[in-house]
């Protein structure tokens, strides 16, 4: 079975081609089963690959096969797939979720134009996706990463004939294009380096050499940590951390299921993967992870304050994943690289849950997704209203679900290397998003209904096609977490298996050990119920103030006695206005200036110059040509006599 | 004797090439030719090449001049059109343009002197190593012009083909669209010069250049 | 007996060319221009006949040879040209036949 590992990528990029390129005259059904049977199989070669891989015993736990090599000259770039402990968990979350969501697709992309195309392109996402994550080198990695971002591209702008769509395709592509030139150039600098970019020689040379620089190029930098750096800022694009988090809500402009699958649950993790991937230059450079560190935490407490007065149902989700993602970045920042993949995982199932479940309420509003036009939706979606209330506990870290493990070792991270600071700004992010998730959840499902008589007439539960997934999921959601439960949790029975099917694929650092053991039982205690507070403390709150029937009022209220705070949140701190005046604007002048006066006056002049010059040359030459034989003739004799003379008496 | 015979050549070859270049009908002129044609066969025979002597008499005088006067009087040609086209600056340069041609080839000859040629003997007038030079030497430039007298005939059939008999259906279309068909002046017998029939055809196709 | 020098030949053949080289660039008549080649050819012929009888040398005949047989070639395609153009055009006046112009 492991000898098939490379269909796993192939399959779904056969039914993306078999769809785009065939199927214009398939029914929908042969679509459909195209769409969603390739994924399946990749599903079910998947499980089959993993079952293998955890039965057998491989060289430093790892499958790894060459397919061939892609040779131009000297260069030789070997095009290869790596199972191992890492790409097997993003393996088993990528096929598995993807697969359900294809299966909600069906149901919510039904009666929508375009259907082959939606089928087609999240096919080809899903096989970018799989060759991202199972590349045994960056270069493999590269063409997936640069492969989910068409899928992102062409899946945001899918309703390419309303306005706002390609302009947000657009903008994410643009943003995402930054970071990929940082990653760029660390590929280039490892490449200049050790001529590979295979992760089995990259890896253990560098570790060998901590000390090693790139030369004078970047001072004051270490190989180590510019390509860490350089890294990072290619993870800010794809996972959308400040600075470049811009485009992640904006992409909710695509189909649901879309967000869901590329914005939410796989795509924007490929950073995290990546970081934790490349785990052994970060442990090498101390500042850089720091840097990570920070970035994440800001992102998390930043994109979850402007989350609290988002009305847009998906854009709360959205900015919730910025937050989620930036408390990947801050564990993988602190060296906690399993706790940001378990994070990862976690956020994976319950947030595709979440994302799903507001597709059921999109669907069933009509396409509306503000939430000031809904209410009082759980009478009348039933199954979806519990399925969102279990992703709600989820991400809001209410044990026994699976948030709360993940949430709780990331924190407990910070707190283990003593960054009181940056737990702090944890903790706080915690009780926001449990406060925005059940405010989310109060303003949709409670209280009475706010939409148009149309709307309420026509409000349905979505069919078994789109909730048979939410079922799957939020199943996912709630017991994910067992995998990483800690030690102390479970009373010392498991001591965090999770953690432990990582550790041959992170380096550890030297003279620290796990973060487990460096605090008292007692603090570990104490922040446990900490962490647990911060969840049921939001959850309360938002409880208090959206609950029963009066609970939109009451946010209007808030907002007439915090107008300028509201505004504020509600305009996302205006960081779109402020990119447009210092950069998209400045740019567009330059551009401007370059095509009306250089492009047009210099380069067109020029052009013309030469032009004119030949039309004048044609002008006044053009009254030897009289198109008289005899005149030609004559000339012809002319210059026989002047060639005569020279030859004779020169 | 020889000088004689030169002087008195070299002077009809000159009139009568004058005679070509100057006479305003063709027929004369062609006539003419034949008289050039003729004399420098005799210079020919003079300087040695007997054989080269009686080709030019055969082939040029007999055959292609012919072929001139038949196509001369095939389109009925009598006078140049416009016969008083004046000595215009096209005329004036070409004179010019000839006699410095000929002064630079003076001053060549004058310069170089004129040394003696060696004296004729019956081998080197003898035909057999000439014929022998001919089929063994230039036996393939001999085949190529062979073959090249086979393409001419056949390019010459094809080019002065009567509209009409063509090769194939191409002739359906051999009026340009918009164009009325024009009647073959060789086959209606209609006078070409007549401008009812010729200036109107003429000036659409200026038009449409 | 060789009492004329070749380069008498020689003079004659230029002065031959040059009148067939006005004929050529002043006559408007196809047939004329055509004649006047003819000349030009002929003087050329001359020449390389008196150059084998200066130098000894049998292949300036053999070249005149050829040269007779490119004229044969010439003057039937050339012909069949003029009489192809006399059909479409009503004329052989190369002043008239002037379309390739601005």
């Amino acid at each position: 079975m492991l000898d098939l590992l490379w269909l796993i990528p192939i399959l779904p990029l056969a039914g993306a081609a078999i769809n785009g390129l065939l199927g214009r005259r398939f029914p929908k059904s042969l679509v459909t089963a195209v769409g969603v049977g390739a994924p399946l199989a990749s599903l079910v070669l998947a499980l089959g690959c993993l079952w293998e891989y955890a039965q057998g015993s491989f060289p430093n736990d790892a499958f790894e096969r060459t397919l061939y090599a892609w040779t131009a000259g000297d260069l030789s770039i070997p095009v290869g797939f790596l199972l191992d402990r890492l790409s097997s968990v993003m393996l088993f979350v990528v096929t598995f979720v993807g697969f359900w969501i294809h299966v909600y697709s069906v149901g919510y992309m039904g009666h929508e134009e375009g259907y082959r195309r939606y089928f087609s392109y999240l096919n080809l996402f899903m096989s970018a996706m799989l060759l991202l994550i199972l590349g045994n080198n960056f270069l493999v990695m590269f063409v997936g990463w640069e492969g989910v971002g068409l899928c992102s591209y062409l899946l945001i702008g899918f309703y390419y004939d309303q306005p706002v769509p390609p302009a947000a395709g657009k903008k994410a592509f643009i943003v995402n294009r930054i970071g990929d030139f940082a990653f760029l150039v660390g590929l280039f600098a490892l490449f200049a380096k050790f001529g590979t970019l295979t992760y089995g020689q990259i890896f253990p040379r560098i570790a060998a050499q901590p000390g090693l620089v790139l030369g004078e190029y970047v001072p004051g930098f270490t190989l180590a940590a510019f390509v860490a750096l350089c890294f990072f800022v290619g993870a800010m694009g794809k996972s959308a951390q400040i600075p470049l988090y811009v485009w992640l809500p904006d992409a909710m402009a695509g189909p649901t299921p879309v967000s869901a699958l590329i914005h939410a649950a796989t795509m924007v993790t490929a950073g995290v993967y990546m970081v934790v991937r490349s785990n052994v230059l970060y442990q090498l450079a101390p500042g850089v992870s720091m840097f990570v560190a920070v970035i994440g935490a800001t992102t998390a407490i930043f994109a979850a304050t402007i989350a609290l007065a988002q009305t847009d149902i998906k854009k709360v989700l959205a900015y919730s994943t910025v937050s989620q993602l930036g408390y990947m970045f801050l564990a993988a920042g602190l060296g906690a690289y399993s706790a940001a993949l378990f994070h990862v995982v976690t956020h994976a199932f319950f947030k595709a849950l979440l994302f799903l479940g507001s597709g059921s309420v999109i669907h069933a509003m009509g396409g509306e997704q503000d939430m000031r036009k809904m209410g009082g939706l759980g009478k009348h979606l039933p199954q979806t209203s519990k399925l969102f209330w279990i992703g709600c506990l989820a991400i809001a870290g209410i044990p026994p679900l699976s948030g709360f493990f993940s949430k709780d070792e990331i924190l407990h991270a910070a707190a283990a290397d003593h960054h009181w600071v940056l737990y702090l700004v944890g903790w706080i992010t915690a009780v926001l998003t449990a406060f925005y998730m059940f405010r989310a959840h109060y303003m949709t499902f409670a209280g009475r209904f706010r939409g148009t008589h149309d709307q309420e007439h026509h409000l349905h539960e979505s069919p078994p096609s789109m909730t048979l997934p939410l079922w799957v999921l939020a199943v996912g959601a709630a017991v994910a977490g067992v995998v990483g439960v800690p030690k102390l949790l479970s009373f010392g029975l498991i001591s965090n298996w999770f953690h432990h099917w990582l550790e041959p694929v992170i380096a550890q650092p030297q003279g620290l050990e796990a973060g487990e053991h460096s605090i008292g039982v007692g603090l570990e205690v104490g922040l446990v119920l900490l962490a647990v507070a911060a969840g049921v403390g939001g959850l309360f709150l938002a409880r208090s103030v959206y609950g029963g029937d009066r609970g939109f009022a009451r946010e209007l209220t808030w907002a007439q006695r915090f107008p300028f705070l509201h505004r504020l949140l509600e305009n996302k701190y205006y960081v779109d206005e402020i990119y447009d005046a210092l950069i998209v604007r400045p740019l567009a002048a330059l551009s401007r200036f370059l095509w009306k006066v250089v492009d047009t006056f210099v380069i067109d002049g020029a052009v013309k110059a030469g032009a004119f010059l030949t039309e004048l040359t044609g002008d006044v030459g053009r009254f030897s040509t009289t198109g008289n034989v005899r005149n030609y003739a004559l000339y012809f004799f002319l210059g026989v006599i002047l060639l005569f003379w020279w030859i004779a008496f020169a | 004797m020889e000088t004689v015979i030169f002087a008195l050549f070299a002077a009809l070859a000159l009139v009568s090439a004058i005679v070509v270049v100057t006479h305003k009908s063709p027929v004369y002129s062609t006539l003419a030719l034949v008289l050039t044609l003729f004399s420098t066969a005799v210079l020919y025979v003079l300087l040695g090449a007997p054989f080269v002597g009686a080709l030019q008499i055969l082939v040029y005088a007999g055959a292609i001049v012919v072929l001139f006067l038949f196509v001369i009087m095939l389109l009925n040609i009598q006078k140049e059109e416009e016969a008083h086209a004046g000595f215009g600056a096209q005329t004036w340069t070409a004179i010019l343009g000839a006699a410095i041609f000929l002064g630079m080839m003076g001053l060549i000859f004058w310069r170089s002197g004129s040394p003696a040629a060696a004296p004729l003997t019956p081998e080197s007038v003898a035909l057999k190593p000439l014929a022998a030079q001919l089929f063994t030497t230039y036996l393939l430039p001999f085949e190529i012009v062979g073959l090249l007298l086979l393409v001419a005939v056949i390019g010459a059939t094809v080019a002065a083909r009567k509209p009409g008999e063509e090769l194939g259906h191409i002739g359906e279309h051999e009026y340009v669209s918009g164009e009325e068909p024009r009647t073959d002046p060789l086959k209606s017998g209609s006078d070409p010069h007549q401008p009812s029939v010729a200036e109107p055809a003429y000036s659409s196709q200026r038009e449409a250049s | 007996m060789s009492s004329v020098p070749v380069s008498w030949y020689l003079l004659l053949a230029a002065a031959l060319f040059a009148i067939g080289t006005i004929g050529a660039l002043t006559r408007r008549n196809g047939i004329s221009i055509f004649l006047s080649i003819e000349l030009m050819l002929n003087a050329a012929n001359l020449t390389l006949v008196a150059y084998a009888r200066q130098l000894d040398d049998r292949t300036g005949q053999l070249i005149v040879f050829f040269v007779m047989a490119v004229a044969a070639a010439e003057a039937a395609v050339g012909l069949a040209l003029f009489i192809a153009v006399f059909r479409q055009r009503h004329t052989i006046d190369v002043n008239r036949m002037n379309l390739m112009r601005w």
